[in-house]
């Protein structure tokens, strides 16, 4: 699965005109029925056919690159609605897809990063039976579900690799990786952080401990790497991280959240980012706060992307507010992207912070609205 | 607005004798007592009538506390603006009636959903609350001319950036502001309680640029008012403009739709100066010498002319040295209006003491709040005239700076602002 690197993410967004306007151009190539098939590779992202009934289908992906891919289908505001991951060179795999009527987005992620190269799908006619509120929440939670698994397993991947540099003493090559390790559990971290004492082992700051604690994690780790810039003895504290974290993996899997944990998620994750990431004061060391604030963000956007049929019928002025609110933080965490990641906070004038705060504090208010319009009896 | 909560239906039905609902926002006659001032009275704890030919905040008589806020708006659109504008406008007409802002109040709403009202002003007694709303001159054009909102043909020249004044130390990130609101009560939690319900509904649109609280109210703007003390420990502000003065405030007070810019007639405008104070070094000063610079008795806060507070000063009569007995650069000679071209203000303004300045001291000062038909030749005029020569420069510092223009009062269905926008 991916691991969206903000850089990759963010660099992704230019690609995206380009290559599904090379690839959505053309369909008629593909039969009127059958597999949809995708030709992916490292530049391209070509699908058979973009213009489908709607009804079951299912997508033939042959990954024709040198990465390995996966190919997602996305309804609007980058809801899951299909996925096929880990597809090698050489190789197709095939997943099969219920797609009412509507509009969605198909992705290939060469290198299982960034947004991908996307494709427009539109799928028109009424074979799907429109689906009843009941069905669009219990959705919502499958729909979560298919991100939680997906980032956990991309959590344990890269704290493995994180862990790995840091037992190897290779100093430069941990740094690296603090800030790409913790992107994704940022990311989920309301499931995470609903496990009680592992929260605080992975993830406390230095100030949080009380007297007599024993001090691990993340942020251990990270004054041995910025700090005392000495690994030597950072193995066992490496072993338990990793330990804690795969913990946090297999249970957050078993988790399935209600649609209004997603939505008061959704609020947590925007209050993380007001409260701790804002202010710098989660990476003192390494500075590196922009890539959970953009972790947050993004988690945030996926528990509303979930709910979004359900707030789609039930207040689209929200949905407005909503996605008006979550661009105008994209646009301004963009302007301190750089190379792979982000510049570091201490880099950032007491200006662009304050442009930082005004975009989370206006999104802010429209996210606390979401959990009572899902909460609400239906009509 | 029906639907809405009574923050304390009790006062509604048991408050006798709402007194000060005569002031009301046009600055009516006064039927406020004396007593009623000592906080006896439920007047105190009464609502002020939100509507008027005015707005309510600057001839009201100055309750106790204020919160002040200055925002910047966030938005580029006019329409957002105008929709802000609206809604403030409606949530300040029910918490200065002591009711809960929204429509569900604070615990009217649903479970799952973060509740209207924020709830703190439960329970407390609306505290004559008066919510005035400016603008300011960033609200017209951007520093670089640019017109923000479709107003800029608009700016009353009037609303000319103030001057650079000698000593000025003016901090920008408390300074200015696209529009200000001044919240005063005589409950500092009712005040608190508008700014933040205000700000909360603003996001996304505006947000607080810089906010100031102050007690003691150091001006009295009726003369059913004793006039308080400044943390100088001197009553100053014994000549303010008060609400009785009815042909001085239609001359000195409120715009006129004669003056430039229509839409400001029967509104005024407000400077807000942050004076910090070394009230450290005040205090170590002798009475003769405070006495001096002030030209006022310490005790009495009548001019060194004459015996009682409201005695006119005598600029011209000179004490056994030769020199005037009033000094030519004593605070009460400077700002008096038969200096200033007969100008005259009407201040509202607060102590402050925000904490401490790491230096043992406190950090305290005024909050200096004056509202004029036109500062150019009201406030300009007696600030240079204070800044050049006035001795208490030597204990003061002007920190901040901002100038608004309120517009006249609303009536039920109008939104603050309409006559600008509409």
């Amino acid at each position: 699965m991916s691991s969206p690197r903000p850089a990759a993410l963010l660099a992704a967004g230019a690609l995206v005109l380009g290559g599904a306007s090379a690839c959505a151009s053309k369909d008629s190539a593909g039969s009127a029925s059958g597999p949809v098939s995708v030709s992916a590779s490292e530049s391209a992202c070509k699908v058979s056919r973009t213009e489908l009934p709607a009804g079951k289908h299912t997508f033939d992906v042959k990954n024709q690159g040198s990465k390995v891919t996966e190919f997602y289908v996305y309804a609007e505001g980058d809801r899951i609605v299909g996925e096929i991951e880990n597809v090698g060179p050489g190789l197709s795999r095939k997943f099969i897809v219920e797609l009412p009527a509507g509009k969605y987005e198909g992705a290939c992620k060469p290198g299982m990063v960034g947004k991908g190269i996307r494709t427009g799908l539109t799928v028109t006619g009424d074979a799907a039976p429109h689906e009843s509120t009941d069905q669009k929440l219990s959705d919502a939670t499958a729909s979560y579900k298919k991100v939680v698994e997906a980032h956990s397993q991309s959590l344990i991947e890269k704290t493995t690799q994180f862990t790995d540099a840091v037992k190897a003493k290779d100093i430069e090559k941990a740094k690296a990786l603090f800030p790409v390790a913790r992107y994704d559990w940022e990311f989920i971290e309301p499931v995470a952080g609903s496990f009680g004492k592992l929260d605080p082992s992975i993830d406390a700051p230095d100030a949080d401990l009380e007297p007599g604690q024993q001090w691990t994690g993340f942020h251990k780790l990270e004054k041995d790497l910025w700090i005392a810039k000495d690994l030597s003895r950072s193995g066992p504290t490496a072993d338990k991280l990793l330990v804690d974290v795969q913990k946090i993996v297999d249970e957050s899997k078993a988790v399935t959240l209600n649609p209004l944990q997603l939505a008061n998620g959704a609020k947590e994750l925007l209050d993380e980012v007001a409260t701790g990431k804002v202010t710098g004061e989660e990476d003192t060391f390494s500075h590196t706060d922009l890539w959970d604030f953009h972790a947050n963000v993004e988690g945030s956007k996926a528990s509303i992307a979930a709910l979004r049929p359900v707030l789609e019928e039930r207040d689209p002025a929200l949905v407005k507010e909503l996605d008006a609110g979550f661009a105008a933080v994209d646009a301004e965490l963009a302007k301190h992207a750089q190379g792979d990641g982000f510049v570091t906070y201490d880099k950032l004038s007491k200006a662009d912070v304050k442009a930082l705060s005004t975009v989370i504090n206006a999104v802010g208010e429209p996210v606390s609205k979401v959990a009572a319009v899902v909460a609400k009896d239906k009509k | 607005m029906t639907g809405t909560l009574n923050r304390r239906r009790l006062l509604q039905v048991g408050g006798a004798g709402f007194a000060v609902a005569a002031v009301g926002a046009g600055g009516a006659a006064v039927a406020h007592s004396v007593a009623d001032e000592q906080g006896t009275d439920s007047a105190l704890h009464g609502p002020v009538p939100f509507h008027g030919e005015h707005q309510a905040g600057i001839t009201t008589p100055a309750q106790d506390r204020l919160h002040f806020a200055a925002f910047d708006v966030t938005t580029s659109s006019r329409d957002d603006l105008i929709a802000l504008l609206k809604e403030w406008t409606a949530a300040a007409a029910q918490m200065t009636q002591g009711k809960e802002a929204g429509q569900t109040g604070a615990t009217g709403g649903s479970t799952e959903a973060p509740p209207d009202d924020t709830g703190e002003a439960l329970e407390l007694p609306p505290s004559q609350l008066t919510i005035t709303i400016g603008f300011g001159p960033s609200l017209f054009t951007t520093a670089d001319g640019k017109d923000r909102f479709g107003i800029a043909a608009k700016r009353p020249a009037a609303l000319a950036d103030l001057p650079h004044f000698p000593a000025d130390d003016l901090d920008p990130a408390r300074s200015g502001g696209d529009i200000g609101i001044q919240a005063c009560a005589n409950d500092p939690q009712v005040a608190v309680h508008a700014i933040r319900n205000l700000a909360r509904i603003a996001f996304g649109r505006a947000e607080i640029r810089w906010s100031q609280l102050g007690f003691g109210r150091t001006s009295s703007t009726s003369v059913a008012q004793s006039t308080p003390r400044n943390l100088l420990g001197f009553k100053d502000g014994t000549r303010n403009l008060k609400l009785e003065d009815t042909a001085l405030l239609d001359s000195q007070l409120w715009a006129h739709s004669a003056d430039g810019a229509g839409w400001m007639a029967g509104g005024s405008y407000l400077v807000a100066r942050r004076i910090r104070m070394s009230i450290e070094i005040w205090d170590r000063t002798s009475l003769g010498e405070q006495e001096t610079i002030f030209g006022r008795a310490k005790k009495t806060g009548a001019p060194l002319t004459g015996e009682k507070e409201r005695d006119e000063p005598d600029f011209s009569i000179a004490g056994a040295d030769g020199q005037p007995l009033i000094a030519e650069d004593s605070h009460v000679r400077l700002a008096h209006p038969d200096h200033n071209a007969g100008a005259h203000l009407l201040r509202r303004g607060y102590n402050f003491v925000d904490g401490s300045d790491g230096l043992g001291r406190l950090d305290a000062g005024l909050f200096f709040l004056a509202y004029q038909r036109d500062p150019r030749s009201q406030f300009v005029p007696v600030q240079r005239n204070l800044a050049k020569h006035d001795r208490l420069n030597e204990y003061i510092k002007h920190v901040s700076s901002a100038l608004f223009a309120c517009p006249p009062g609303v009536q039920p269905g109008q939104y603050w602002g309409h006559t600008l926008f509409g």
